[in-house]
């Protein structure tokens, strides 16, 4: 089932990068379409973060994985790179884990 | 703009053409750091490590590759994950467009180089865009930059994944949502952008209680078409990022 999701998730990706490459330019280069474009990856990644952070099957939950990403917002605050943030919010988690605190 | 026309015999050209590889290959590595933070997570969601790797092979454009194994491993579908990763490689085609005419490729190169049209790529080719050779050579030096260290990265990510185990005991669970959070972070410079995403957000934890897994998100995904329907004048910004993931 995972590699029916990867399978149909990368025709969907190239799909849309060909079809930027293909289409004139005229048909895409819409103010609506353009606003939109811009907006989604938006959306998404806020939806996908507060999803993945609050989110237990149907459940919304605080435990460390709310702590970890405080500390990636603090993180993000003071401009550390990428793998910090990421790795500062797993650290977190793990810590207050391995405490029994959350 | 310099208006420097270069011709492949003079210094100038070889001089330029060291400049545009170094700057590819710079390019390239940084985003390393990304790849090894998504083979870890792949890993973490519980795909095997030759999945983790397709996954970055054939999608090959990053905030796709974390939201499919973001969906997944909260128990989505894998229609709801492939959808989601789709719409968020629909900006792609925008870089698309942008090229079509700086390019011009045709047949085989058109069919080989769409999977290299990402945000670095299309950033880079117009840093060079005064120059048609040297914006060819951009696009095609940085994308192959990528796809490989990207790949690499992402394997070297992956199995260091799977070697810690249990995913919880690291944190890898709350490495996920700083991954999205960070790769968000860029483009919350306009006011609007931050209200799409506050909008969003609250679509989908609102629905998160009453929806099966994975549809939560694709709603939110309306949240971004109602903001282009209104703010279709004002939504700018949100160039192509070389600094972050492809």
């Amino acid at each position: 089932m995972t590699t029916v999701a990867i399978v149909a998730a990368a025709a969907g990706c190239y799909l849309f990068k060909l079809l930027g490459l293909s289409v004139p330019e005229s048909v895409l280069d819409r103010p609506v379409v353009r606003a939109t474009a811009i907006a989604l990856p938006v959306a998404l990644l806020a939806a996908l973060a507060a999803v993945q952070t609050f989110a237990s099957g149907e459940a919304l939950v605080l435990d460390a994985r709310a702590a970890g990403v405080v500390a990636a917002v603090v993180a993000l605050l003071l401009r550390a790179p990428f793998l910090v943030v990421v790795g500062v919010a797993a650290v977190t988690a793990a810590a207050l884990r391995a405490l029994g605190v959350a | 703009m310099r208006r420097t026309r270069a011709s492949p015999a003079t210094p100038q050209w070889a001089r330029r053409r060291r400049g545009v590889v170094r700057d590819a290959v710079g390019v390239g590595v940084a985003t390393g750091a990304y790849g090894l933070s998504f083979g870890a997570i792949g890993a973490a969601a519980g795909l095997t490590v030759a999945q983790t790797c397709a996954t970055s092979v054939l999608i090959f454009t990053g905030a796709s590759q974390f939201a499919l194994v973001g969906v997944l491993a909260a128990g989505g579908t894998p229609a709801a994950a492939a959808l989601t990763a789709t719409l968020l490689g629909t900006r792609n085609a925008l870089y698309g467009l942008r090229l079509s005419s700086l390019l011009q490729l045709r047949g085989t190169s058109r069919l080989v180089g769409a999977q290299l049209v990402i945000d670095e790529s299309t950033a880079m080719a117009l840093a060079h865009e005064d120059d048609p050779l040297a914006r060819r050579l951009a696009f095609w030096s940085t994308g192959l930059a990528v796809f490989v260290l990207w790949n690499l990265a992402t394997l070297g990510g992956a199995l260091a994944g799977t070697a810690l185990g249990d995913p919880e005991t690291f944190g890898l669970d709350a490495a996920v949502p700083a991954a999205f959070l960070a790769l968000l972070w860029p483009r919350l410079t306009d006011r609007r952008a931050r209200v799409v995403a506050l909008g969003a957000a609250g679509v989908a934890l609102l629905l998160t209680p009453v929806a099966p897994a994975g549809v939560p998100v694709m709603a939110a995904a309306l949240v971004a078409v109602g903001a282009g329907m209104v703010w279709r004048d004002a939504l700018t910004g949100s160039a192509t990022d070389e600094r972050g993931p492809p």
